[in-house]
């Protein structure tokens, strides 16, 4: 195709937008309504994703040495853990270690605790990391049957509950941004269909002086890629002004440190640009549809 | 060169339009199509151009065979056979002049071109003063030479009208007709289906009648031969 022609292409496709007046209006807003609510979808997901990933990654198998232990049984059993399919890191955390963590979590309170310092009652524990945080009860299970363990200790039930809400809430996102996705592209592909029948001459004209199916297909294709990058203007001014406010917001009133949004640059911007891209994508496929189906060329 | 061989065609209604048609039409012939309606003209006509398909048998075109053509070469096949209609088939928003460069601008012409061969054709059918006007503003017999122009623009080696004349009054008929000769003249193959006892009789050309789907006469220079 030489350059002149696509221009001529985008020419067409551009003054067809005007052309179809309402009907480009309706598609427009069709996939506006789609593309907000898949910028919200998305953007719940991916925030979603990365405190997920946040606290799976701080999941943590603390495994107490019982005080009968002396310092081979430790190190043996150190070796033994590491030995364990799925083990990423042991850590040796001594009683100090230990006390002092717990004094720290607890703040001004914490002081108080300071006293046992002369005669610490807590146990050494090994600090073990899984490499995959799923494995993390298995893993814990087999640390439990090993000798000088008294007690294995990682937050079971928090774990499992999460791992389980995590994965339902990223499903069911998927699913409505597909649905939404599909929905847009079906109204697209009608707009284009209507545009097609009241061009049919006009088609049959060009097919009767010998145009290639290309050359048909062009202006179709330019114009349904507009319906699409048009239709993502108001989302991502939505998305670029409303996600300032979700970040402020969430930093200054949540007081968990785990909850935590993805910042503003680049996430924004990202996701900007991803929608501008899935709009882009839903009306070129809405217009391949359509013409596959109605121009039987 | 147009050769057909055997050729039969049935609707996918279950009507048969030709039953073994064979005939063989040289470059640079004038052949008036002729014949009752409903006995197969149009369906002729449109094998030509592979607007229809051959149920059986075997079309060549300036040694193309038509039923090998793959779908996505019929293009470049059209842009060698210009197409006349009977109800013009223009663009009504275009002008005269962007109808024509219209049929340039789908086999990409460098804007140069198309500027020069549009004014030629239009001088060819006698319609330069009328460039810039729509085809509403235009008589029947002035649409149907744009549709003309337009047909040779690109130089068609062929051209084929599907009776062109059928909306036209008979004065406004043999002005038609005479644009067609001229582009015969200058060596362009022109078959025409049409109606008009008038014209066959009056310009005497080959005539092939077609009759219940066979061809019934072939004639060189012609009469109509039905009763109107």
């Amino acid at each position: 195709m030489k350059f002149r022609t696509f221009l001529r292409h985008i020419r067409v496709g551009c003054s067809n937008i005007f052309r179809n007046g309402w009907m480009t209006v309706a598609s427009v807003g069709a996939v506006t309504t789609t593309l907000i609510l898949v910028a919200v979808f998305l953007a719940l997901i991916l925030n979603l994703n990365e405190m997920a990933k946040n606290i799976e990654d701080d999941v943590e198998i603390q495994t107490l040495i019982d005080h009968t232990a002396n310092e081979k049984d430790v190190q043996s059993l150190g070796k033994q853990i590491e030995e364990i399919n799925g083990v990423d890191t042991v850590f040796f955390s001594s009683n100090d270690d230990e006390l002092n963590k717990l004094i720290k979590g607890m703040g001004e309170e914490g002081e108080a605790w300071k006293l046992l310092e002369q005669d610490n009652p807590l146990n050494h524990a090994f600090i073990v990391r899984a490499k995959n945080p799923q494995d993390t009860e298995m893993i814990a299970d087999q640390i439990k049957d090993l000798d000088h363990v008294e007690k294995v200790v990682f937050g079971q039930e928090v774990v499992e509950q999460l791992f389980k809400f995590t994965k339902y809430a990223r499903t069911i996102g998927v699913v409505l941004i597909i649905a939404l996705v599909f929905t847009a592209i079906f109204l697209i592909s009608n707009t284009i269909k209507i545009t097609i029948m009241a061009r049919s001459k006009e088609i049959g004209i060009m097919k009767l002086v010998g145009a290639t199916n290309w050359f048909i297909r062009w202006p179709f294709f330019i114009e349904g890629m507009l319906h699409g990058v048009l239709g993502s203007i108001i989302p991502i001014a939505l998305i670029l002004v409303g996600y300032h406010y979700v970040e402020d917001a969430v930093a200054n009133q949540v007081s968990f440190n785990f909850v935590e949004v993805l910042p503003y640059n680049p996430f924004a911007w990202q996701l900007s640009l991803l929608i501008i891209a899935i709009g882009a994508i839903i009306g070129i496929w809405g217009s391949v549809m359509s013409i596959r189906k109605y121009l039987k060329i | 060169m147009i050769l057909m061989k055997d050729v039969y065609k049935t609707y996918a209604n279950g009507v048969t339009a030709l039953s073994g048609v064979n005939v063989k039409i040289d470059q640079g012939e004038f052949v008036y199509v002729v014949g009752p309606s409903g006995a197969g003209k149009s369906t002729f006509v449109k094998l030509i151009f592979r607007e229809e398909k051959p149920s059986s048998g075997q079309i060549f075109i300036n040694d193309i065979n038509l039923s090998e053509l793959k779908e996505r070469k019929i293009p470049y096949l059209r842009r060698n056979i210009g197409v006349v209609y009977q109800d013009f088939r223009l663009l009504p928003k275009l002008t005269v002049y962007e109808n024509i460069a219209f049929a340039l601008e789908v086999i990409e012409e460098s804007p140069r071109n198309i500027r020069n061969r549009v004014m030629d054709v239009l001088d060819v059918v006698g319609l330069k003063n009328k460039a810039k006007s729509i085809p509403d503003e235009l008589s029947g017999g002035e649409q149907q030479r744009v549709s003309i122009a337009r047909a040779i623009v690109n130089r068609p080696k062929i051209v084929i009208a599907d009776e062109p004349t059928g909306n036209l009054d008979p004065e406004t008929s043999l002005d038609i007709l005479k644009t067609f000769e001229s582009i015969n003249e200058g060596g362009t193959t022109v078959i025409m289906a049409t109606h008009s006892k008038a014209i066959v009789n009056q310009f005497k050309k080959r005539v092939i009648a077609i009759e219940d789907g066979i061809i019934a006469r072939d004639e060189q220079q012609g009469e109509y031969g039905y009763e109107v």
